[in-house]
């Protein structure tokens, strides 16, 4: 049973040495010469004024938000998809109730305006 | 060791064949090809004593001069995580070739060869939790470089990876639904195989008026089962791989270069790499659900290895057309490529909110459309027969 995993640990672990190998020659073969304008981060050359590491308004929450709604809605398909022709009429209607629910819910967000940028 | 030796020759053929050739040949082709479609000459400069080789020696040059450069880390950045995020992004790339399988199931005697690496049987399921993690690498690389202009790609990068994963999702459900199944072998199997264009009208008992055309058919490959499913899944593993047209969180002309902004050297490289990998994993991927993985249009597995048998004996004819599979897999993949090559080369970036509108309003309905289309037909045809 576990067996089936060895090859998604091994391919994993090959990635790991492969990137970190290509960091390391990095860091020893790449030059060093740092001083302070170099070390700035790059701001078209202006000085930085506001650091990003501020409070700042995110929008993107409400996208978020719909995308755990939407993904368990996803997930959800998967192994109900698998099985369909075995579940048959039962099923698409079960299914259908289920769409119909969350359709209703991505008509309403549409509506109230959280998919307008 | 007799389980982990063939794994192990697995991983290191795919990770050869994929990252090895495929991602710095893909460097070349992005820069022949797009000149080529703008009329230049495009890469020809990088040589050996004089031998350019079409301007193959390119992607050599790269390596070489990302490696021998200097890794700058802006001050006040996270050191760390900043230089965790290259790692984030580029190891799943190359781990999503687990599941992907590059030939079929054969027979040698008593030994069954399985060319995948991982045969899990969630294995699309797999793909997906895998590449959402890449997601992860492009958000910690805009916090970390304590950089307004990075800070700004990794939340583009996020809204828009976040909502394509939902479209991408639900786009293959159809493909689920016609082959039964999650699993990229069990896929691939059921694509070796063909079916009738009017066989449905059977139940009619049309298809003799037809003529020879009752018996025309067709591979029963998933892009002929489910046209919009792959069209809908090209776009969103696409946009997910944040290449142009829909490279918004990079955004060259509005936030300079996005999330990866303040990385030089190697760990630009990885960004880089990681980016080409992924061309090569969408490739890879569409070609398992959509292209019918490694079969041969109209020519089973079966009427291959029986084919030549009388010729070279049983051993011979199931390796010889192992090759064969191998050698089609591949073929099909690099077709995919030039595709994505092609739409990227095409298209203009859109405007961000037209981004989120064919995810949200267009693809989202659709994805669910389609679902129920599909249901509907399969019950139909499934109810005809009974």
């Amino acid at each position: 049973m576990l067996a089936e995993y060895t090859g998604a640990v091994v391919i994993l672990a090959v990635a790991l040495v492969l990137a970190s190998a290509l960091l390391g020659i990095h860091l020893l073969v790449g030059p060093r010469r740092s001083f302070a304008e170099k070390d700035e981060p790059f701001e078209c050359g202006e000085r930085p004024i506001v650091s990003p590491h501020q409070r700042f308004s995110v929008k993107f929450y409400i996208v978020a938000m719909l995308f755990i709604l939407f993904d368990v809605e996803a997930v959800f398909m998967y192994p109900w998809g698998a099985l369909f022709t075995e579940l048959g009429w039962f099923g698409f209607v079960e299914m259908l109730t289920f769409v119909a629910v969350l359709a209703g819910g991505l008509a309403y967000v549409w509506m109230k305006g959280a998919l307008e940028w | 060791m007799e389980v982990l030796l063939p794994v192990v020759l697995k991983t290191l053929f795919i990770i050869g064949v994929a990252v090895g050739a495929f991602a710095p040949v893909i460097t070349w082709i992005e820069r022949k090809q797009s000149a080529v479609m703008q009329d230049r000459i495009g890469a020809n400069r990088a040589d050996i004593a004089g031998i350019t080789v079409l301007g193959l020696l390119h992607p050599l040059a790269d390596v070489i001069k990302l490696l021998t450069k200097e890794d700058v880390v802006p001050a006040g950045a996270n050191r760390v995580m900043h230089m965790l995020a290259p790692v984030i992004a580029a190891v799943p790339a190359i781990a999503s070739f687990a599941v992907i399988p590059y030939g079929g199931i054969y027979q040698f005697g008593d030994t069954t060869v399985n060319l995948v690496v991982a045969d899990l049987d969630w294995g699309l399921l797999y793909v997906f939790a895998i590449a959402s993690i890449a997601t992860y690498g492009t958000v910690i690389a805009g916090w970390a470089s304590n950089n307004n202009w990075s800070l700004l790609g990794s939340l583009r990068a996020s809204a828009q990876m976040i909502s394509y994963e939902v479209t991408m999702g639900l786009s293959v459900v159809g493909v689920f639904m016609v082959f039964q199944t999650l699993r990229l072998t069990d896929m691939g199997v059921a694509q070796d195989s063909t079916f009738r264009i009017f066989g449905f009208l059977e139940h009619f008992g049309l298809v003799e008026s037809l003529g020879f055309l009752g018996h025309l058919t067709l591979p029963s490959w998933g892009i002929l089962l489910q046209p919009l499913g792959f069209i809908m899944f090209l776009t969103c593993v696409m946009a997910e791989n944040k290449r142009a047209p829909f490279d918004l969180p990079e955004g060259e002309s509005e936030i300079i270069a996005g999330y990866f902004l303040e990385y030089s050297g190697m760990r630009f490289g990885l960004f880089y790499m990681s980016e080409f990998i992924e061309v090569v994993v969408i490739a890879a991927l569409m070609t398992a659900i959509f292209l019918g993985g490694w079969s041969i249009p109209w020519l089973s597995q079966a009427d291959i290895i029986g084919g030549i048998t009388p010729v070279f004996g049983a051993g011979v004819a199931t390796a010889l057309c192992m090759v064969l599979h191998v050698v089609t897999f591949f073929v099909k993949v690099i077709v995919m490529i030039w595709l994505q090559m092609q739409i990227r080369w095409t298209l203009p970036r859109p405007r961000y909110d037209q981004v989120m509108d064919l995810c949200w309003k267009v693809m989202l309905p659709l994805s669910l459309a389609n679902i129920l289309v599909t249901g509907l037909v399969i019950l139909l045809i499934q109810g005809a027969k009974s």
